[in-house]
């Protein structure tokens, strides 16, 4: 069985030996403890799992630790830069973008990407780009104001 | 350091007669208490009702190694460094209660936010609670934490007034201090309650500030843990990692009720670092990861015998219908009669008939069922700790003991904040099953049940069939109403409308698929086929159903709603109509509270796909503690039942879901929200009640109303308009 024995996590390069047909999520979890991407269903259908890996968003649950070797792996725990939130972060706590808050992670992730790609998404194109993302507890409505309230906090200057 | 219990302070009259014995019982667990949290002061909050059922059946009733009787309801602990902690048996599940209940106390104090926590469904510190369910958790423990912080704000002005050698009535609490008006001298908590050990208990009759008076009344409280969410730091129970621990799989049957045959565990059992278990009907692995864990549980060679007979979900509703009446386990019938619906129909001048059905649905919590079990002690059998999402941390925790054969004391269930219920956690699966496992591999492990799993082996909101027959006179009044429910369930089955002559029954029936609770119960489906009933015979006596129900309705309270979601709507009003879009109301309530929901819908001329284009959501629960949270709760409960109203439903044949996965059964997505609008009346004079139910139960007949509006095709069926199972991923 081939193994794998580094992941570029968060910008720090992590010593794991691991089977390589285990799923990214299963490694980043239970062998490096960063437990913000969640399992949810393990078919790419609820987003619970996002990740970016070199900065597309993936659901890691049914992405091998073989397929992601070599790529970078940036996970919830890495969006804070010097105690800093991502703007998203922050967007979520104000507007109160959460009930349960297990998809929180997730849809942090898709949602960084969005920006990324588009820095002024309207809320069709919100909907469209989130719609893999499932929130049971309903808070839809709250999470598409905190992408908008976080593209305009970037746009207004604020960090990055 | 003062060991006085505060009897002996001159404090104002006890409010709590202490018997004799008891107080010797208060005197040890004062020492007991303080054996764990050290200094300060201890409010307990004494109910003065206590179940007779509770009083027996041992075990640590909770409190830091305190054995109280069950009759506690919270207790507040103040520091030594000034920290105010609440514990509580309930749990957090989205719902928001650790806020709530966190402001509670701070606000009653009061003291700032930042220093006030809670610990909340620890079987070994928090006071012994029956569940977290039926709205009840608000209602009930927010008063008590209030009253229990009142209680500690008296003891802080005494303790001040002795210090200060001052007239109590010249001192007040403010952030976290007590002051002293006029020298303006301070007390801060941590100096009052240093070298401490007070204990008091107090009954549940303590004054609080009335609700005009709460601070954070109008302004919304940021979550206490958002932090920790939104960066991942919160620890659910899956996330939840002990040294040395492996992760667990159970073999399943294939379909519900079979036999197993045949047992082979020779390959999986000879795989490195797996734990195999083989327990009765038990078998699982446990393995240092997951993957592992599955191999070995595939590796197992079974051959099960299906059990025959099981109905299907195509021909359930009969199936109800033939087997209703005594159901073991079912506290039977239940019916409300008021005149006689036979004369009454016999008398109407027009009489109309419906049925109404709904399918069985799973709460499908985004979290699915999880455990991670510990056993410490000589040969596994020493005692158990069990991180599990439960919303009923003491009852697991006697599924516990049970399965186990173990006393409840040696038995501690610890709820991290769980990824939502919904009515869906009640019980202890994955708590067991992960304790079993976690004995026989002889080291902590953790259970996450797949989404299969949850789909299949979890429980389900009834389906039910319901049964209406009512008989208008000639003015259009409703003179009889005859409302037949088959295994739905009762709750919110009586109606508010003024009837003269009705019967409403409740007949339990057999359910081929594990059935139990769901946020509002049967609500959903008793106000689904009410509500629907009421809008068909408005429509055939011609007149507008708002005013068809007003005709009918003493009742101010649900009356307010619906005039209030009315007027938001803009209903009645020349609402710009589109083709294929149509309009419908709904209202009703339960468990004290009322909602009223209008709704826009669009059917798609092609497919007959019904689209909600807006919903006004109209709820009144009392006095409004965190409006920003209710909205929350509100809109919550109305998106999560769209998923119900339009396409959520189990389908199942020969004891196997069909649908136990995403990407077969469609829950609410982005794209399904509609526009939508809550009003929330505020009434101060009322008791607050729960919130994160009742707002669910009207949108399912409002939606149904609208579609008949639109395109006059009536549905009678939940779900809706189930368009299928959405595409498999690409
Ligand atoms: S767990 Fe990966 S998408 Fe659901
Ligand atoms: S907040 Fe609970 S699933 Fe989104």
């Amino acid at each position: 069985m081939a193994r794998i024995t580094e992941l570029d996590v968060n910008g720090s390069r992590e010593k794991i030996d691991v089977d390589a047909e285990r799923t990214l999520l299963s490694v980043l979890r239970d062998d490096l403890d960063l437990t913000g991407a969640k399992y949810g269903c393990g078919e790419a259908r609820c987003g619970a799992c996002v990740v970016l890996m070199d900065g597309r968003p993936v659901p890691a649950c049914v992405t091998s630790a073989g397929s992601a070797a070599g790529a970078k792996i940036t996970t919830v725990e890495g969006l804070e830069q010097d105690g800093q939130l991502h703007p998203l972060q922050e967007a979520f706590l104000e507007v109160g973008a959460m009930q349960c808050g297990y998809c929180t992670p997730g849809m942090i992730m898709a949602g960084v990407a969005l920006l990324r790609d588009n820095p002024d998404p309207d809320e069709a194109e919100i909907v469209r780009t989130l719609e893999g993302n499932l929130c049971r507890c309903g808070a839809y409505p709250r999470i598409v104001a905190a992408v908008r309230r976080a593209a305009g906090m970037l746009r207004g200057g604020g960090a990055a | 350091m003062n060991e006085e219990t505060v009897e002996g302070l001159s404090l104002e009259p006890e409010r709590y007669e202490l018997h004799a014995e008891e107080e010797q019982h208060w005197e040890a667990a004062r020492r007991e208490f303080f054996g764990s949290v050290r200094g300060g002061i201890v409010v307990v909050l004494a109910l003065d009702q206590v179940p007779a059922t509770r009083a027996s059946g041992a075990g640590r009733r909770g409190g830091p190694g305190v054995s109280l009787p069950q009759e506690i309801g919270v207790w507040l602990h103040i520091g030594e460094d000034g920290r105010v902690t609440g514990y509580t048996g309930k749990v957090e599940v989205g719902q928001g209660v650790r806020t709530s209940l966190t402001q509670a106390i701070a606000d009653e104090l009061p003291v700032p936010l930042a220093s006030v926590r809670l610990v909340m469904g620890d079987t070994d510190l928090s006071p012994f609670d029956g569940g977290t369910s039926g709205s009840r958790t608000s209602p009930v423990v927010a008063p008590q934490l209030r009253k229990a912080a009142a209680a500690a704000r008296e003891i802080l002005l005494d303790l001040a007034a002795r210090r200060a050698k001052a007239e109590r009535a010249s001192l007040f609490l403010e952030d976290g201090k007590v002051v002293q008006r006029g020298t303006g001298r301070e007390f801060p908590l941590a100096e009052l309650a240093a070298g401490q050990r007070l204990l008091k208990a107090v009954g549940d009759d303590v004054p609080t500030k009335p609700a005009t008076a709460w601070q954070f009344a109008d302004a919304p409280v940021p979550r206490v843990n958002g932090r920790a969410i939104v960066t991942g730091g919160h620890r659910y129970t899956s996330d939840v990692r002990r040294p040395g621990m492996l992760h667990g799989k159970v073999l399943r049957a294939p379909s519900a009720n079979a036999r197993r045959e045949s047992l082979d565990t020779g390959a999986a059992g000879a795989m490195p670092g797996v734990a195999l278990v083989v327990e009765d009907d038990f078998i699982g692995a446990a393995a240092p990861d997951e993957l592992t864990a599955a191999r070995a549980v595939e590796a197992i060679r079974v051959e099960w015998e299906a059990a025959g007979g099981q109905p299907s979900s195509r021909e359930i509703f009969d199936y109800f219908k033939a087997n209703a009446g005594e159901v073991p386990g079912s506290r039977g019938p239940t019916s409300h009669t008021a005149g006689s619906a036979a004369e009454g129909l016999s008398a109407a001048s027009r009489v109309f008939e419906g049925t109404y059905t709904a399918a069985y649905i799973a709460h499908a919590p985004l979290e699915p069922r999880a455990a991670v079990a510990e056993w410490s002690g000589e040969n596994g059998d020493g005692t158990l700790t069990v991180w599990t999402g439960t919303q009923r941390p003491f009852g697991v925790r006697g599924e516990l003991a049970q399965a186990f054969g173990v006393s409840e004391d040696r038995v501690r269930v610890i709820v991290p904040d769980t990824g939502s219920g919904y009515g869906g956690k009640h019980t202890g699966e994955a708590a067991i099953e992960a304790a079993r496992l976690a004995k026989g591999a002889g080291k902590p492990v953790k259970l996450v049940w797949t989404r299969e799993e949850e789909f299949t082996w979890a429980y389900f909101r009834p389906a039910g069939v319901i049964d209406v027959r009512s008989g208008v006179d000639a003015d259009g009044a409703l003179t009889a109403w005859e409302f037949h429910n088959y295994n739905a369930g009762a709750s919110g089955m009586r109606t508010l409308y003024d009837i003269p002559n009705q019967h409403v029954e409740f007949h339990p029936s057999r359910s081929p698929l594990r059935q139990g609770s769901y946020r509002a119960l049967a609500a959903t489906a008793n106000h689904f086929a009410r509500e629907t009933h009421m809008d068909e015979v408005a429509r055939a006596v011609g007149m507008d159903p708002l005013a068809f129900r007003k005709k009918h309705l003493g009742d101010a309270r649900l009356r307010a709603v619906l005039d209030a979601a009315a007027e938001r709507f803009g209903w009645g009003e020349a609402l710009r109509r589109s083709p294929g879009h149509g309009f419908g109301i709904a209202g009703g309530h339960e468990k004290g509270s009322y909602v009223a929901t209008c709704v826009e819908a669009a059917v798609d001329p092609a497919g007959g796909a019904v689209r909600i284009v807006r919903a006004v959501t109209a709820f009144e629960c009392g006095a409004i503690i965190n409006p920003d949270n209710l909205r929350n709760q509100v809109e919550g409960a109305v998106i999560m039942g769209i998923g119900g109203a339009l396409f959520e439903g189990i389908a199942f044949q020969d004891g196997k879901i069909l649908n136990a996965r995403f990407s077969r059964y469609r829950v609410p997505r982005f794209s399904d929200v509609p526009v939508l609008e809550t009003v929330l009346l505020d009434r101060k004079d009322l008791p607050s009640v729960g919130a994160g139910e009742t707002p669910i139960v009207a949108i399912a007949p409002a939606v149904g109303n609208a579609v008949f509006d639109a395109i006059g095709v009536r549905l009678r069926s939940l779900p809706l308009a189930p368009n299928g199972a959405e595409p498999e991923p690409a």
